[in-house]
Parts: structure tokens; C-alpha cells; sequence
């Protein structure tokens, strides 16, 4: 059940990932740009854990087979998270950019939450809490069949207040599923405030350790420590799930969103748009 | 009619033992509830057997992954808690998804009705006809005694994606053969014939009309369809016999009026243009608290044997003046 992970992350390979993630920030601010009534903050929070897993070796895919049985099982159990990830898959090859002239429209399949409509979709999320759980039990059912695969899930820590994510982390932990990996993007604001002031995790960290899971903090817009983490996690071919804790700021790199409270719900205006693509090209 | 009760829940898992047996591929998940039979199934097959623990959530969400990755998934657990629970996980995951993805999960509920007779309220499940038909995608399966309950096993392997079986509790004859051959495309089947009144029920509920029935005198008994499936039957052949009878009886142990087995029959007459007045027995829609015996606390709802053979006396005698007396019976 081995299999190759990554090695460690030199200059240019780093230097490469992090023009990758600046693409893809791009390119998601072109979405929201088309289409403004996308939830984007939410988006640009997961930009660089997006940009490791599928650029940085980890996820196996094959575009052409998007149900391919050895692909990895990838889950953003952040629904609105996932517009970031519409340029990765068409640069893959999962569907044709041309997609993007009909995002959120009529006869499109990009919608402002993703549904395995979209090619390189394996479920359907955005209600919150759903992932984990169906995660773990992919990880049982590959675990099963002898399968090397792996399942990554991507969650928000506003998602983590939702009861069934700890079912399952529990479940996870009594079941040694060490297939399992989930990335929180943590970046530490839901809809309407920062988690700190109205239901704070506290330490999560400590809190998945005592769950039985082996938790590793990294900035989470520094590619060389996802990768790093990643890379780690993905070696050990243990029976301990693991999580990366990436601690991101929703709304990353546009002036008034980032960090802001309310940033889940607020539109970036388009000169806006057009001021921060030109400065960065 | 074999005397030998027997519950429901016994026959089922019995059945699906012998099918493990042969399919790797099917999975066993419970949410911390059991049965003698399913001591055995998780002796002879620990590795497909997981107790997932009193999280009826994460047991659709596993299900569903476990589907995903092409197991055959049965997901068990008390009625109430395996449907109203984790809803909006049946929604999304079973639902929603398999109309996009083969999602092959049984969830099997046992308690149908007021079948956890003393646990009251939290327990007794009125509500799963209603919020379960009402689901796209979503198979409902409610057989009426334990050799339905065995066939529906086998329906359920070769029928692919999401289905509701929900089941009784409590040990009862059959009412069937146990060489009945079920016809699942067909999904009724006509226990009496007879003409004026068609009496449908589903579940334990055929059982208890099947008495009622046996109590009249043999020259006024009523037509019974138990409907054991409650959605993808053959309603061509279920409105035309329905059509045969100028009064319909809808019997079901769950709340009446409120989008249960009297609706699914209500809307059936309607868009044929049928004829047949319909009539409904049910719970009132309030819950309650009572204790006692589940035969008494049917009497009190209006759907035991004896508030069911007077229902049907008036109703089969319709130009009679005891019947003009209970024309508030028509709802």
C-alpha cells in the first residue's frame, strides 16, 4: 500500500509553486470579476493549500478519468472555498476554460458552490459539516479494497462547529484511518464574525491530538510549509489521520476584505478588480 | 397465515447474513443498536461490520463514502433517529448525490409507528412516511410482516441506489406465505378482494386491518392493499384497482393529512380522475404521552381493530343512517 510522496521542496520548485498560487489568485478574482455574486473571500483564504495539492505532487488525478479507481479522493468540504478551484481544474483539463465565459449562468456548470456536475468533483458540498464524514468513509471503504489512494479534505474552521465533523473525527481516530488527511483552512472568520468572538475553537491543535489525530500548524499561505506538512503527513504510512492546521486570512491580498468580518459576504468591486490585476501583473 | 411471530428486524438481517456471505461488497454499518441475528453478522464478517456509535449523522455521511468506493451499504438504526436525525445528510448525500453518482445505501429504520410501545414519543416514529416520500431519488420500502421484510432484502441488493426500509419492532405473525413471491415492480399486493371499499395500508398497519377485516361477516369485507412500496410502484396498476371500489379507506400508523400514505393515494385518485371518495384513518396531528398497550393506544388514535372493523361497517354500508351519523369521517 506504499507509494512515493513528494521530497522535500527546493528553490525553484517552491519559486514555481508560488507563481502557480499567484495564478490562481488571479484567475479566482476573474471569476468573482464575471460573476459577482460569488462568495470570494472564502476562496482566496485556500488559494496556496489548493496550489500544493495539486501542483506540489500530492494529489493523484488523471483528468481524463476525473472516476479513475487509483485517483486520490479530494473533498472541499467548504463549498464556497472552492472557486479557487475552477482554474486549477481547467488548467488541468478537467473541463475547457471556455466554462468561465458562463460562470453562474445559464447553460453553465460553475456555479458560486461546486456539484460534481463539474468534472473533478467528487461530491456534493457547501452544506457544511458533510465532507469529513464522507471522507472517512471513502478512507474505510479504500482501506477495504487495499487501496493505495489517499483522501484529502479541505474544511473551515466556522465549518468545524458543526457536530458531525466530530463524529467523524472520532470515528477517524477509532478506526486508525491513516488515508485520511484533512486541511484546515483556518481562517478564522464564518459569515457574520471572527470564530474568536462569538464560539472559538481554542486550541485546536491540542483539541485533534486529544481526538487522536496527529495535527501539524503551518502558515497557510506559505507554500514550502504546506508542502513541508504534506509531505510529512503523506510519508508516514501510519494509522494515525492527520490535519494541517493552516492559519490563512480570508479575503487574502484585497485591500478591505482581508481579515474583515463580514468579508464572506462582501463583493470586491470591479475597478477594484482591475487595480489589483494590473498592479500584480 | 403462520402463527409464529417473529420480528421483522430477525427476518431482514437473517436474509442479508446469507447475501454477505456471497457479496464482498456488502458493508454493515449501526449506529449502536443491535438484535440477536446481528450478533452473528458481526462475528462472521468483522470486517465489514462497524458500530459507528450513537452518531446517526456521521452513519449516513460513512455510508455514503463507503458507496462511493462501491460497497453495497445497510445503515441501521431506530426509525426516528436514522431519518429525522440526519436529514439533511440523507438529503445531500443520498438524495442529492445519487441522482449524480450511484450511491447504493439502505437505511433501515426500526420502531415504524408506535412500535417502541412504551418509550413514548422520541421513539415512535409517525413522521418518516411524509419526510421520506417527499425526497427525490429516495426509495421508501415499508413491508407489513417479516417474510415481506425478507423479501425486501433481496429487492434492495438489486436495486441500486438510496432506500428507506423501515420496519417494525415488535415480533408478529405473518401474513403472507413464506413462499410468497413478491412483486416489487408491481409494489401492492391485494390481500382480500372484495367490492365497495378498498382498505390500503402499509406496514404493521396491514396487519392490524387484516384482523379488522377478519371480524366482519364474509359477505361485508372490503378489498386490502398492503403497500409495501411507497414510491416506484406501478400506479397504472394500482389506480385501476383502486378504481374498482367507490370508497377508499387509507390506513397508516403516522400522522392523517399531513403528506403520508393518505396523500400519496389522495393525489394518485386526482390526477386520474378517479371516482372513489377517499377516507382516511391516522393519527390526529398532535403528539401524545399515553402509556399502555400498543393495541390501546390504537384504539385511542382511531386505528385499532375495533375503531377500524366500525369504520369500515359504516363505510361499506354508506346508504345506511349509521353512516350519514359519521359523514364527518370524510376528511
Amino acid at each position: 500500500m506504499s507509494r512515493t510522496t513528494p521530497g522535500s521542496l527546493d528553490g525553484s520548485a517552491r519559486e514555481r509553486l508560488e507563481l502557480k498560487a499567484k495564478w490562481v489568485w488571479r484567475e479566482t478574482l476573474k471569476i468573482h470579476r464575471r460573476a459577482p455574486e460569488t462568495r470570494i473571500a472564502s476562496s482566496l483564504s485556500a488559494v496556496e493549500l489548493l496550489t500544493v495539492l495539486y501542483y506540489g505532487g500530492f494529489l493523484r488525478l488523471d483528468a481524463a478519468r476525473p472516476l479513475w479507481e487509483l485517483r486520490d479522493r479530494f473533498i472541499v468540504s467548504k463549498g464556497h472555498g472552492a472557486i479557487a478551484l475552477y482554474p486549477i481544474l481547467a488548467d488541468l483539463g478537467f473541463f475547457p476554460a471556455a466554462e468561465f465565459e458562463r460562470v453562474c449562468r445559464s447553460g453553465g456548470i460553475l456555479g458560486g458552490i461546486p456539484d460534481p456536475v463539474i468534472p473533478g468533483f467528487e461530491t456534493v458540498n457547501g452544506s457544511l459539516g458533510h465532507g469529513l464524514g464522507v471522507g472517512a468513509g471513502m478512507a474505510l471503504g479504500l482501506r477495504r479494497k487495499g487501496s493505495a489512494s489517499r483522501v484529502y479534505v479541505v474544511v473551515g474552521d466556522g465549518e468545524l462547529h458543526e457536530g458531525a465533523n466530530w463524529e467523524a473525527l472520532m470515528f477517524a481516530a477509532q478506526q486508525r484511518l491513516g488515508n485520511l488527511t484533512i486541511i484546515v483552512d483556518d481562517n478564522g472568520i464564518s459569515m457574520l464574525d471572527h470564530t474568536e468572538r462569538f464560539l472559538s475553537h481554542r486550541s485546536l491543535c491540542t483539541k485533534l491530538a486529544a481526538f487522536g489525530w496527529r495535527c501539524e500548524e503551518v502558515n497557510g499561505h506559505s507554500v514550502a510549509e504546506l508542502h513541508a506538512a504534506l509531505a510529512t503527513m503523506t510519508a508516514d504510512d501510519g494509522d494515525t489521520p492527520g490535519c494541517i492546521l493552516a492559519h490563512t486570512r480570508k479575503g487574502r491580498g484585497v485591500p478591505g476584505l482581508e481579515d474583515v468580518s463580514l468579508s464572506h459576504v462582501m463583493a470586491i468591486p470591479r475597478d477594484v478588480i482591475d487595480r489589483l490585476l494590473g498592479d500584480s501583473s | 397465515m403462520s402463527l409464529r411471530p417473529r420480528p421483522m428486524r430477525d427476518a431482514f438481517l437473517n436474509e442479508l447474513l446469507g447475501a454477505m456471505g456471497r457479496d464482498e461488497r456488502i458493508f454493515f454499518l449501526t449506529a449502536d443498536f443491535g438484535s440477536p441475528v446481528l450478533d452473528r453478522l458481526r462475528a462472521e464478517y468483522p470486517d465489514r461490520f462497524v458500530n459507528v456509535g450513537i452518531a446517526e449523522q456521521n452513519l449516513v455521511n460513512l455510508a455514503t463514502g463507503l458507496a462511493l468506493e462501491g460497497f453495497k451499504v445497510f445503515a441501521y438504526a431506530i426509525a426516528p433517529f436514522i431519518t429525522m436525525r440526519c436529514y439533511e445528510q440523507i438529503r445531500v448525500n443520498l438524495a442529492l448525490l445519487g441522482t449524480l453518482r450511484e450511491v447504493d445505501v439502505t437505511l433501515v429504520g426500526v420502531g415504524a409507528g408506535y412500535s417502541y410501545v412504551i418509550s413514548g414519543p422520541t421513539h415512535q416514529c409517525y413522521e418518516d412516511l411524509t419526510i421520506m416520500r417527499v425526497l427525490p431519488n429516495m426509495q421508501l420500502l415499508s413491508p407489513a410482516d417479516w417474510v415481506a421484510a425478507r423479501a425486501t432484502v433481496n429487492h434492495c441488493l438489486r436495486a441500486k441506489g438510496p432506500k428507506y426500509v423501515r420496519l417494525d419492532a415488535q415480533p408478529s405473525p405473518a401474513l403472507y406465505a413464506e413462499s410468497h413471491a413478491f412483486d416489487f415492480a408491481r409494489g401492492f399486493s391485494e390481500i382480500h378482494e372484495g367490492d365497495g371499499l378498498c382498505v390500503v395500508s402499509t406496514g404493521y398497519m396491514t396487519q392490524v386491518a387484516h384482523r379488522a377485516i377478519g371480524q366482519l361477516p364474509t359477505e361485508h369485507r372490503p378489498s386490502l392493499l398492503d403497500l409495501f412500496r411507497l414510491t416506484e410502484f406501478d400506479d397504472d396498476a394500482l389506480a385501476e384497482t383502486l378504481a374498482r371500489h367507490p370508497s377508499l379507506l387509507t390506513i397508516e400508523e403516522g400522522f392523517r393529512g399531513r403528506g403520508g400514505l393518505d396523500a400519496l393515494i389522495c393525489n394518485l385518485v386526482s390526477e386520474r380522475g378517479l371516482s372513489c371518495r377517499t377516507f382516511s384513518a391516522g393519527l390526529d396531528n398532535r403528539y401524545r404521552f399515553d402509556l399502555g398497550t400498543r393495541d390501546d393506544l390504537h384504539e385511542r388514535a382511531g386505528i385499532g381493530e375495533q375503531s377500524l372493523r366500525r369504520r369500515m361497517l359504516d363505510l361499506m354500508g354508506e346508504a345506511s343512517p349509521s353512516a350519514e351519523r359519521n359523514g364527518e369521517s370524510s376528511r
